[in-house]
């Protein structure tokens, strides 16, 4: 194909050809990384077989909610803290948003592993980025680079739903990424198990003209409340404010107590 | 879940897309672009699987561009929709099948108008209209009963509305809004959102 030729990009079967020879290994090839795979090995149809019930199950972490909105003074970002394995809390207290530089995070929902290591890439490839070019990524960029690396594991059980921050010339990035390799920019997005009660509360408090204090009430509220209602999402709520200048860590409060202060209005 | 129509006129093609976004119950995004320029007289409009469809637009959209770039003239509507269907056919039987299914409206110097339906088993088909998702079980018919080869623009903007509004009438779904553009030998226009009433 003519974008094929013109990218570098050499063939799989070319390279497995001559490094391997044939028969040997499957190669997957990536500009960032190779993988040397056993041959017959189906990682999608290998999960599956691992989440039956009554023998060895892994359950993969996926109880999360997190959300992140644009208003008029920057983007809100505001996560749980509970990683689930299958009904087992794994921890209370898991690090959900990875700060990948003054100007840029993502927030984590899926499997924790596939989150946090293709995350801390994408933090990698940022670096990178910047040392070739003299200037920061921008955030469009940065979020095609991780829906790019989804698209290169595509069909293999990846699981991953992640939203993309940040501040660049363009003014403030919300990008929502996830493991089929969809990419969509936004003002208002929220993921994980616990991400529709999410959307109930924040959809009907929002305005684009709330003051600081109000935003970021709302989304102590928007975690607040899909925790109440989500089994697989409780914990603390992790509370970050995107600004020109970059990123501000806001509050950490323990939802039991925000739910508690918010009962009046509830019963 | 979402919507493609075409309408092909005697001098245009009127196309309109759905704009919603959606993750099984919940609306992601509601003001999604689901057609893509190949050149500036032929539109894509891409609908199917999460992920596949931006990813397999942009790779076609690129390398209509690169086409022109090297030989420096465009692929004509009908040429770009072969094109398109030889990549989804070289796909389909692959590990990583692209379930993808599509309209292609250009206008050619030549040839004039013209709209092609490809769906994600790499069928192609030139029709005079056409339309992909749940929502043409209920259009199709409508188009059968009132399409015209002479149609004028304003016609087909009406036979259009009437399809929207029985979507908007009988569809389980809330399709809240409708990107329309029209493809003549001026190149392509915007034109207004169609927002059926009843709906936010």
């Amino acid at each position: 194909m003519a974008l094929f030729d013109v990218s570098g990009y050499k063939s799989h079967s070319e390279l497995r050809g001559q490094i391997l020879g044939t028969g040997v290994g499957h190669l997957i090839d990536r500009p960032n990384q190779q993988f040397s795979v056993p041959v017959g090995v189906d990682p999608s149809g290998f999960l599956k077989s691992c989440s039956r019930e009554g023998g060895v199950s892994i359950d993969l972490n996926h109880g999360t909610t997190t959300l992140a909105f644009t208003f008029r003074h920057g983007v809100i970002v505001a996560v749980d803290s509970r990683a689930s394995a299958g009904s087992y809390i794994a921890s209370k207290e898991a690090n959900k948003v990875i700060e990948i530089n003054p100007y840029l995070l993502g927030t984590m929902s899926g499997s924790a592993a596939d989150c946090q290591y293709w995350e801390r890439l994408l933090g990698k490839e940022c670096r990178l980025y910047k040392l070739r070019n003299k200037q920061r990524i921008s955030v469009s960029a940065a979020s095609k680079l991780l829906c790019n690396m989804m698209l290169g594991y595509r069909g293999m059980g990846l699981s991953m739903g992640s939203m993309i921050v940040g501040w660049d010339n363009k003014g403030p990035g919300l990008y929502y990424v996830d493991d089929n390799a969809t990419r969509l920019s936004g003002r208002m997005f929220s993921t994980g198990c616990g991400s529709s009660y999410a959307y109930g509360v924040i959809d009907s408090g929002y305005r684009e003209d709330m003051t600081v204090e109000e935003a970021y009430e709302l989304g102590r509220r928007g975690i607040t409340h899909a925790t109440h209602r989500d089994a697989y999402s409780g914990g603390v709520v992790n509370l970050y404010h995107m600004q020109e200048d970059g990123w501000i860590k806001v509050c950490k409060e323990d939802v039991s107590e925000l739910i508690h202060r918010y009962r009046k209005g509830m019963f | 879940m979402e919507y493609l129509i075409g309408i092909q006129g005697q001098d245009f093609v009127l196309v309109a897309a759905d704009n919603i976004a959606a993750n099984s119950i919940i609306q992601m995004k509601q003001d999604q672009d689901k057609m893509f320029k190949l050149s500036d007289k032929i539109l894509l409009l891409c609908v199917g699987e999460a992920g596949d469809t931006v990813q397999f637009a942009e790779y076609i959209q690129k390398n209509i561009q690169l086409y022109k770039m090297r030989n420096g003239y465009e692929l004509s509507p009908k040429a770009a929709a072969n094109f398109t269907r030889k990549n989804l056919a070289d796909y389909l039987r692959s590990r990583t099948p692209y379930h993808v299914n599509l309209l292609l409206a250009g206008f050619d110097e030549t040839d004039g108008p013209g709209l092609y339906y490809m769906d994600h088993l790499s069928a192609l088909a030139k029709a005079p209209f056409a339309a992909h998702g749940y929502g043409a079980y209920l259009t199709l018919s409508i188009l059968d009963r009132y399409y015209r080869p002479d149609l004028t623009r304003d016609e087909a903007v009406d036979l259009l509305k009437k399809c929207i509004e029985e979507l908007n009438k009988r569809f389980i779904l809330n399709l809240p809004s409708f990107s329309v553009r029209l493809i003549d030998k001026e190149g392509i226009h915007d034109l207004e959102k169609l927002m059926p009433v009843g709906a936010k």
